[in-house]
């Protein structure tokens, strides 16, 4: 969707720093049949970095309820499941974590079915599980929900098309360049294959990005698996020389 | 310095309504607001369907052009956050409270003409598409805006909302016919 000539060109007030070509999906991916009516086809035009998106939103604890980090307890009872700890941090492109930053989240139930109107395939709904989470990153830009693995799901796409199990992420960080809506996946998914809104991403090694690790030490004993997603917004072009000794 | 790869985005799929609106969401002002006006439109798609799965956010200064954000150090109009966000409904309707916005004076001197970033995700978006509202009240700053200013002449007025009877009117058509023209962030 960036036209080459304007890549990691700085603009006239530093910004941020525009992503190499195949980091995103373009737009128009006739493969996901959705995209066909709906991604525009004028080129995009190039908009500098000036106040309106040097600032962005700030959300604060108000925002936070006291289970919404805890998908497992919103709910006179548990979900059906396997119970999961979805953690991570959130940084910029320059390695810095983004604190105090909204992170919401939505999914599928264990069986892949959505509690909304419009999710109708055969699979019950769970009446103690709503699917949706948000909390703040604490002051290192560490984030962290309970939840259950969300299932596969059949859909419309194609012939015999399942989305791959994943969690929708939303994120803001501090500027409205840095704003992403992106989904979690889970390693080695045997749909990633079919799957063409997992490869709408042309760069492999950006699509990783969206693959959490399966993470062992963070597991709980007889409680609850465990999984890492790092998730990195833009980096700023206007600091680019961070003092690495607070990198930890 | 450390360079990170960015995480790529993804639709927010057909299901976005579980997660994403808020119920004081499309408040980017308190709702009694000195001046508070309603924005409104309808998002279509290239059949010139409405699109009924879409999320519009909006982020704008305030009537003052001040931000409501740590990198504004000035302090904005009380019950302003500058932040909107509404899901559109069956008819593809989107409405988003806030206040007209003031020109924005650059630290270079530059100023730009009252404007609104808008974001609008969907289904079938596997990124977020961004687009500005421009208003017709301020035809001589919006014919010198340095933004407005990159916009082929013959495509401007897409970014610049109509008066309704009860606020503004502002249409977003993703492609074909009239498309709103989007911004490469």
């Amino acid at each position: 969707m960036r036209s080459p000539r304007q890549r990691s060109e700085p603009t006239e007030h530093g910004g941020y720093r525009r992503d190499p070509e195949g980091t995103h999906p373009p737009l128009d991916s006739p493969s996901y049949r959705s995209t066909v009516l709906r991604h525009p086809k004028q080129p995009l035009i190039l908009l500098p970095h000036r106040m309106t998106e040097l600032t962005g939103p700030v959300f604060g604890e108000d925002r936070i309820g006291p289970v919404d980090h805890d998908l497992t307890r919103q709910h006179a009872a548990e979900p059906q499941g396997q119970r999961i700890i979805v953690h991570g941090r959130l940084l910029d492109g320059n390695g810095k974590p983004v604190p105090h930053s909204l992170v919401e989240i939505w999914q599928a139930n264990a069986g892949g079915r959505y509690r909304h109107t419009g999710d109708r395939w055969p699979s019950p709904l769970d009446p103690n599980f709503d699917g949706v989470g948000r909390t703040l990153t604490d002051a290192r830009g560490n984030y962290e929900f309970i939840t259950i693995k969300p299932g596969a799901y059949p859909w419309g796409n194609h012939d015999n098309a399942w989305r791959p199990a994943h969690i929708h992420f939303s994120l803001f960080g501090t500027a409205f360049p840095q704003r992403l809506v992106t989904q979690m996946y889970f390693p080695d998914d045997p749909l990633f294959a079919q799957d063409p809104i997992f490869n709408s991403v042309p760069d492999p090694a950006a699509r990783q990005r969206m693959v959490s690790e399966f993470d062992l030490a963070r597991t709980v004993d007889h409680w609850a698996l465990a999984f890492r997603f790092d998730i990195v917004l833009r980096g700023s072009a206007a600091t680019p020389f961070e003092d690495e000794e607070h990198e930890a | 310095m450390t360079e990170l790869g960015s995480t790529p985005a993804q639709t927010v799929g057909p299901y976005l309504a579980i997660g994403l609106p808020w119920p004081d969401g499309p408040y980017a002002t308190v709702e009694d607001a000195e001046h508070a006006v309603w924005i409104r439109g309808i998002v279509y798609d290239g059949a010139g369907v409405p699109v009924p799965d879409a999320l519009v956010e909006t982020w704008q200064a305030d009537q003052y052009g001040r931000f409501a954000s740590p990198a504004d150090s000035n302090e904005v109009a009380t019950g302003f956050r500058g932040f909107g966000r509404c899901p559109t409904d069956l008819e593809g309707l989107y409405g988003i409270r806030t206040v007209r916005p003031g020109p924005v004076r650059e630290p270079d001197g530059v100023e730009q003409a009252p404007h609104i970033d808008v974001a609008v995700f969907a289904r079938g978006l596997l990124h977020q598409v961004v687009t500005r509202i421009y208003f017709p009240e301020n035809e001589r700053a919006n014919a010198a805006d340095p933004v407005l200013t990159r916009v082929p002449m013959e495509r401007r007025d897409t970014l610049i909302a109509r008066i309704g009877p009860d606020g503004y009117r502002f249409d977003v058509r993703l492609q074909g016919a009239g498309e709103t023209v989007f911004f490469d962030v």
